[in-house]
């Protein structure tokens, strides 16, 4: 028996960007917010100091920042026909935990969704005619456009002072930045970060091939920066420990960084963490959320009653949340209906190493977003007619930063030990470098996130199950955007290239990336959507799933700018629309 | 919600006995308690505000910190208006004994006999808490109160603050709230070897609990002389300015005390210490980079500390402090600089600026002969010139740490 806590206005599940971003607007709207978090307390100052992060092996191998699969995981499996099985070490990604989430570990890369993407399934029949898209593909708009877009990523950039230069200023194409970008209210909040040697090299190989390279817009900083709740963020050292790492230096955004020093200093916001939630409590009309059931590290239940439950936990538990709580319809792919669990993606990643023999890059500098990209094979900036696929993907050189224990690049054929493996080692370590080519997820029939059958947590609650295999689509999009990416890495003059196209079928390893997608999408109508544009439940109109869930496939671009605009636009649609007159939002 | 309610009116019926409850006199007594910082002494760590329990190192050893809620029995209960005003201008308890001049006394006698009336009428509406503090656990002979008569002849003169009719009214509120309730001289002036204050050297910095509360005179190479009026007020107001972080003790008095206290105070205070007549000390020469120490010291800096505290010294305002032309590091006095270094530190938290960052400890990995060089390379480089820093001097204060 759940001990019931006193009422508040709001109770927010999860404290990464989302979670902090609603209950900044929300308790600055003077609503009294709980949010509840599954994982530790994380601060910079005591958990991050310069002295202890910079360790490969506790927060790379050992994953100190990512959530423990005894607490809670995934299964996983390919096709419907199969039976999925648990996933006992992350691989493919990395779920994080505790406050701050995946915005801990987070590369940091900024990007805005184009216009377009907003509206993807119209945008290709206009362009290609309604029956281009294949009959595998099943793409959606989103039922928002940039317009409405627009000001919550400006609020997001402001939050975090991105880094980056603006191609498209209120509709002047601007020298130096990305062409394709949306028009942009203002510019970014901080200038450019300096690029290395390798990102420099790619992009002069790129403009002489007539393309338009960029710096990619990053969330790492350049310069001081004070953002609009009074917090301060340094710039970025270039040291090299970003992805997978809590920034010591205050120099890469996350929530724990420029969202809750602020924060905790308001009267009306309570956090409780190592509070995992068990499910959203809706009353007998099953239409009306009266709060969350969450449990502490003794196993013991607590019912927090609320007005308002708004979820923004990572995407798989944002959905299973709502399979576990009954929200919507579970998604069947046999028959196509149900909307939860729908329209699961991934991201596709590509690559291209290049191996010199006269260049010294300093691997070991780097950073999760410093780095040039170009967007000419992103999306649909080119011209897919008869090539049998939609999509694209960002083409960028970021170097991260080399793994002291993990980066050997040495070309395919080199023993994976001995004598000739230290000497290509020492041959290629300063001299090779790679670009990359994160590129979209497509939502199929087939791919999509359900309640497994067999195997539970230590509650007793179904996991997560995943299927997920790449489409067809995708892995064409994969080969055709590789080779352009190859014919810039043939440009710059290596002894040697490899291509990478993603290929085959999805696996659980290696790290491909956190980019997970869908599963509790928003749309024009509930009949193949879950949340209304803000974010608001169909269902439960007292309910918003906030998060990466909502998007229903995945451009070629990270996701985080996104899923940090979309915060914004509930908690903002919340204060301005629904306090003033509670229900459905949007009604059809 | 009960309890309070009852808290409240017990506390009312005393108030029309013992004090004013009139509600701006109360308020006023509020303020004060701020500007006195009444409540970071007399709270324990994880206490009920003003229920004392605060253990406080003197160099004549430990005394804890009474309680000064209402309660009849452990606190204040039973004072009157004159018992406490006694205290304050006196610093002779309620029956005649002598305080510890741990309790500013020797700053509140320059307090008005008003604002000492509006303070004990706020504390008289706090809630009573029961809490028994044995207040003296100071060894032989210093536990014998009767010795505190000698010292108080030494070392303390009685009178309220006198204002200074050739200066302006916002210089003497300065004077009053540095001198008086604000109490700076207790940790910024030198003491003799009683612990009375060297008053004709106030405010030039002092060593206290590990800490050097830094020269806050115009001196500009060891004092605040580069300071304008505005970088003083941002820096008691928010706890940082395009110099430096308040950290250490002083965060607590930011956090608790200053980011309180009214721009106007504020603005008064720093027109004050702008004009505290203090002459500038010659900087000594900066030791020579082609010292070994030096280079030693510069080959550290690069590898652990350059990151934040950039380069050339310069710092990142509100998040990183500036060591080049810093007063802190140009003291004569290092304990400050060997203490960060060694237990890294933690700034505070306003509400105008909170990030509240830390510096990270490097008692761990860097040996006494390491933390010295890297000191002594940052206290004579970038402008800044102050005496090398010994290995000796980081052992006794790492020794110290770890006692604490």
């Amino acid at each position: 028996m759940a001990t019931k806590l006193p009422h508040t206005d709001v109770a927010i599940i999860g404290l990464g960007w989302t979670g902090a971003i609603v209950a900044s607007e929300l308790t600055a709207a003077g609503l009294d917010v709980v949010a509840i978090e599954r994982g530790p307390w994380r601060d910079t100052a005591r958990d991050f100091s310069i002295a202890s992060v910079p360790d490969e092996l506790r927060y790379v191998h050992r994953q100190e920042l990512m959530l423990r699969t005894a607490q809670n995981t995934v299964t996983v499996r390919n096709d419907p026909s199969e039976t999925a099985l648990p996933m006992r070490n992350w691989g493919s990604f990395h779920p994080g935990n505790g406050t701050g989430g995946a915005g801990n570990h987070w590369a940091g890369i900024t990007f805005r969704f184009q216009p377009q993407e907003f509206r993807l399934k119209s945008y290709l029949q206009e362009r290609y005619g309604p029956t281009a898209i294949s009959d595998e593909l099943t793409l959606q708009d989103w039922g928002t456009d940039w317009n409405e877009m627009e000001p919550f990523y400006t609020a997001f950039d402001r939050i975090v002072g991105t880094s980056g230069k603006a191609g498209n200023l209120r509709g002047q194409i601007q020298e130096g930045g990305n062409p394709f970008e949306g028009p942009r209210s203002e510019e970014y909040p901080t200038k450019p970060l300096r690029q290395p040697y390798g990102p420099v090299l790619f992009a002069k190989a790129a403009a002489e091939m007539g393309y338009r390279p960029f710096p990619v817009p990053s969330s790492l900083i350049s310069e001081p920066y004070t953002n609009p709740l009074g917090v301060t963020m340094g710039p970025c050292t270039f040291c090299g420990f970003c992805t997978n790492y809590g920034c010591a230096n205050y120099s890469k955004a996350s929530p724990i960084v420029n969202i809750l020093p602020a924060l905790v200093r308001r009267q009306n916001f309570t956090a409780r963490t190592n509070s995992e939630v068990l499910k959203v409590l809706t009353d007998s009309t099953g239409k009306k959320a009266t709060g969350v059931l969450f449990a502490d590290t003794s196993g013991e239940e607590w019912e927090q009653p609320a007005d308002l439950v708004v979820v923004g936990a990572f995407t798989f538990e944002n959905v299973r949340l709502m399979l576990l709580s009954g929200i919507g319809k579970p998604y069947d792919p046999s028959t196509g209906e149900g909307t939860t669990g729908r329209n699961y993606c991934y991201q596709t990643a590509n690559g291209v190493q290049l191996f010199f023999d006269d260049k010294n890059f300093n691997p070991f500098i780097g950073g999760g977003a410093v780095g040039m990209g170009i967007d000419e094979f992103n999306n649909d900036n080119f011209d897919h007619s008869g090539l049998g696929f939609f999509g694209g993907g960002s083409i960028r050189v970021t170097p991260i930063g080399a793994a002291p224990i993990s980066y050997r690049p040495v070309p395919p054929g080199t023993p994976a030990w001995g004598k000739e493996w230290k000497k290509a080692t020492v041959k290629n370590y300063l001299s090779a470098m790679s670009i990359g080519c994160e590129a979209s997820s497509y939502a199929t029939r087939n791919n999509y996130l359900s309640l497994d059958p067999t195997y539970t947590d230590r509650f007793g609650r179904p996991l997560l199950r995943i299927t997920f295999d790449f489409p067809e689509n995708d892995l064409k999009m994969a080969q055709y955007c590789t080779s352009k990416v190859a014919d810039i890495a043939r440009h710059m003059g290596p002894r040697q290239i490899v291509e990478n196209p993603m290929k085959g079928h999805w696996n659980t390893v290696p790290y491909q990336s956190s980019h997970v997608v869908g599963g509790f999408i928003m749309g024009e109508n509930p009949a193949n959507s879950c949340v209304n544009k803000y974010l608001q439940s169909w269902d439960v109109p007292n309910l918003f799933v906030v998060g990466a869930s909502a998007f229903p496939q995945n451009p070629g671009y990270n996701p985080t700018g996104t899923a940090a605009a979309l915060a914004f636009k509930a908690a903002d649609a919340i204060k301005n629309i629904y306090l003033k007159d509670p229900g459905p939002m949007v009604r059809t | 919600m009960t309890a309070a309610a009852v808290g409240g009116l017990s506390s009312l019926a005393m108030a029309q006995s013992l004090g004013d409850a009139e509600f701006n006199v109360v308020d006023r007594g509020r303020y004060l308690s701020i500007l006195s910082d009444c409540a970071a002494c007399h709270t324990a760590p994880g206490g009920r505000p003003f229920a004392g329990g605060l253990s406080i190192e003197t160099p004549f050893g430990n005394l804890v910190t009474p309680n000064i809620t209402p309660d009849r029995e452990t606190g204040i209960g039973k004072y009157t208006k004159d018992d406490f005003q006694r205290v304050m201008s006196e610093g002779i308890g309620r029956g005649g004994y002598h305080l510890y001049a741990a309790m500013p006394y020797p700053a509140y006698t320059k307090m008005t006999a008003e604002d000492n009336a509006a303070l004990f009428a706020y504390l008289q509406t706090l809630q009573p808490v029961k809490n028994q503090v044995e207040v003296n656990q100071l060894p032989f002979p210093y536990n014998q109160r009767w010795s505190l008569f000698g010292w108080n002849a030494l070392n303390f003169t009685a009178g309220v603050f006198k204002p200074n009719a050739d200066k302006s009214k916002q210089w003497n509120r300065g004077a009053y709230l540095v001198q008086g309730p604000g109490h700076c001289g207790t940790c910024h002036t030198p003491k003799n070897a009683l612990g009375g204050d060297k008053d004709s050297e106030a405010l030039q910095g002092f060593v206290i609990q590990g800490w050097n509360a830094p020269n806050i005179t115009t001196d500009q190479h060891k004092g605040i002389g580069s300071w304008s009026v505005d970088d003083i007020v941002a820096y008691l107001k928010t706890g940082a300015n395009r110099f430096d972080l308040a950290s250490g003790p002083m965060a607590e008095v930011v956090t608790k005390s200053t980011s309180k206290i009214s721009d106007s105070d504020l603005a008064a205070i720093a027109t004050y210490l702008k004009d505290s007549g203090e002459t500038s000390t010659a900087a000594s020469a900066a030791i020579a980079q082609s010292e070994p120490v030096m280079k030693a010291g510069a080959a550290l800096y690069a590898d652990r500390c350059s990151g934040c505290h950039t380069p050339a010294g310069e710092g990142i305002p509100k998040l990183f402090p500036r060591l080049a032309d810093a007063p802190l590091v140009n003291a004569d006095d290092a304990t400050s600089l060997i203490h960060v270094v060694l237990a890294g530190s933690r700034a505070g938290s306003t509400d105008a600026v909170s990030t509240s960052p830390a510096m990270p400890a490097f008692d761990w990995n860097m040996s006494d002969e390491q933390v010295a060089s890297v000191l002594t390379y940052v206290r004579n480089s970038w402008g800044n010139a102050a005496p090398a820093v010994k290995p000796a001097d980081v052992a006794s204060l790492r020794d110290h740490l770890k006692k604490q």
